[in-house]
């Protein structure tokens, strides 16, 4: 059995964060690497790097963030954002990610997903769906920030995208996201239960509450959020204290006592 | 000097960082002189068995490593703990170094997800000096599809996933961890500083 994840995620342009951040003791707000310390020492059980650049200076920018994070953070990172080819990867990888996300450019050409796992394994081939209901029970994906509908079936999408070699779904609900009004459950066990890879549930977190229903409502493996960490609301600590008393598996801090004060 | 074994397979950058951070002097290498130089050897891995073995023999790493191990601390690491054994089954039988006795076999774990990829609790079997100073509970980081089988008394730690994982394995001086402490936070790092402090 593994423990269940919680992974803040980044949203990078530029190399800075974009969001807001709330943190105390960071020298420097909005850098990335910082950002990344501080989660880990929070017991981040992995970090997420959503890379919003546009231009292709700032994919440079982006490589350099990874490399440097990886220096100081030694816990799993996943890069995401604008990938597009195996070459992307290999770039990423050989900064120090562990794993990479793709979006958009696997729904345009779905071997990307089988190139990338055949040379550097499943276990780094992270696939992220956008997804909406469309209709009762019936989800589509979305690409561009969930402006477009591809006209896919999220469903399909993911169990195709299992067989062609990604190691894990990072799946966004484009209904819950931004509401924090908790995770969209009924999408996940779409998806959770039509897949044997690890599913990350994203968007529409709001509370502590919301990740305890999650893990104890669904078989979703991971949870990721980036607001809720972001602006201090929560500490990534905090949320696996209550899970831990809930009897979810988590992986609690050695230091838990010494360096929060909880018992 | 710690020797990070350079042949053709894997991230060896995350375990250099983390030796890095621990301000342990390493270098990456497939010269056999640098690695005949180094006090202890760290042999990395992420990839296939067979091609990996494939790789140790075309460049003669292999005989190399069998005799540095005879009088230095060897830590193998994923894959590099699994070629540590006798021989594997992934794909096809092939032989390993033969440092430690025992064998790879895929994970037998019927209704839970294969890659095993996530943190796990390891417990306790038998103490050894990498594994000091860490608690049972304690949990690191696993990404992988075989195990080694093995008998208990080369096992230090181990984790469950579907049976029994050999988690962190040891015979001598060879020592070998299936979950990546490189990447396992605080718990990891304490047992690559262990490695490294070694005498």
């Amino acid at each position: 059995m593994s423990a269940k994840r919680i992974i803040p995620c980044l949203d990078v342009k530029n190399g800075r964060v974009v969001k807001g951040i709330n943190f105390v003791g960071i020298r420097e707000v909005g850098d990335p690497v910082e950002c990344a310390i501080e989660y880990d020492r929070q017991g981040a059980d992995e970090i997420v790097f959503l890379d919003i650049t546009a231009t292709h200076e700032g994919r440079g920018t982006m490589v350099d963030v990874v490399r440097k994070t990886a220096q100081n953070v030694f816990v799993p990172l996943t890069v995401g954002g604008g990938i597009r080819s195996v070459e992307d990867f290999r770039e990423l990888l050989l900064a120090g990610a562990d794993k990479v996300s793709v979006n958009s450019a696997a729904v345009q050409r779905p071997e990307l997903l089988s190139e990338a796992a055949t040379r550097f394994g499943n276990q780094c081939v992270v696939l992220a769906i956008d997804a909406k209901m469309i209709a009762p029970g019936q989800y589509h994906v979305f690409v561009n920030g969930g402006r477009i509908d591809t006209g896919l079936d999220a469903v399909e999408w993911a169990k195709k995208a299992e067989r062609l070699g990604a190691g894990e779904i990072l799946l966004t609900s484009m209904d819950a996201d931004g509401t924090r009004n908790g995770f969209d459950l009924a999408m996940l066990d779409a998806i959770c239960d039509s897949v044997g890879i690890p599913v990350i549930a994203s968007g529409g977190c709001g509370t502590v509450g919301h990740f305890v229903k999650l893990f104890e409502e669904t078989k979703a493996d991971a949870a990721l959020a980036a607001s809720i960490f972001h602006y201090g609301d929560l500490t990534v600590n905090q949320v696996k204290e209550t899970l831990w008393r809930r009897k979810i598996p988590v992986r609690m801090l050695e230091i838990k006592e010494a360096e929060y004060g909880i018992v | 000097m710690i020797a990070i074994i350079d042949y053709g397979a894997g991230n060896l950058f995350s375990v250099k960082n983390a030796l890095d951070h621990l301000e342990f002097e390493s270098i990456i290498t497939s010269n056999p002189l640098e690695i005949h130089a180094a006090d202890k050897l760290i042999l990395p891995g992420v990839g296939a068995f067979p091609d990996a073995m494939r790789l140790l023999k075309e460049t003669t790493l292999d005989e190399l490593i069998c005799e540095e191990a005879k009088t230095k601390p060897l830590l193998g690491i994923c894959l590099g703990m699994q070629m540590l054994f006798e021989r594997s089954f992934e794909f096809t039988e092939t032989k390993g170094l033969g440092l430690i006795p025992g064998e790879v076999r895929a994970i037998e774990a019927p209704g839970l997800k294969i890659p095993n990829i996530g943190w796990s609790e390891l417990f306790l079997e038998n103490e050894c000096p990498l594994s000091e100073g860490i608690n049972e509970g304690d949990m690191v980081y696993y990404v992988h599809s075989y195990q080694a089988v093995t008998d208990k008394k080369y096992i230090s730690l181990y984790s469950e996933y579907g049976g029994l994982v050999p988690g962190l394995v040891f015979r001598d001086n060879v020592f070998g961890t299936q979950f990546h402490p490189e990447k396992s936070g605080k718990v990891g790092l304490h047992m690559l500083k262990n490695f490294g402090e070694m005498k």
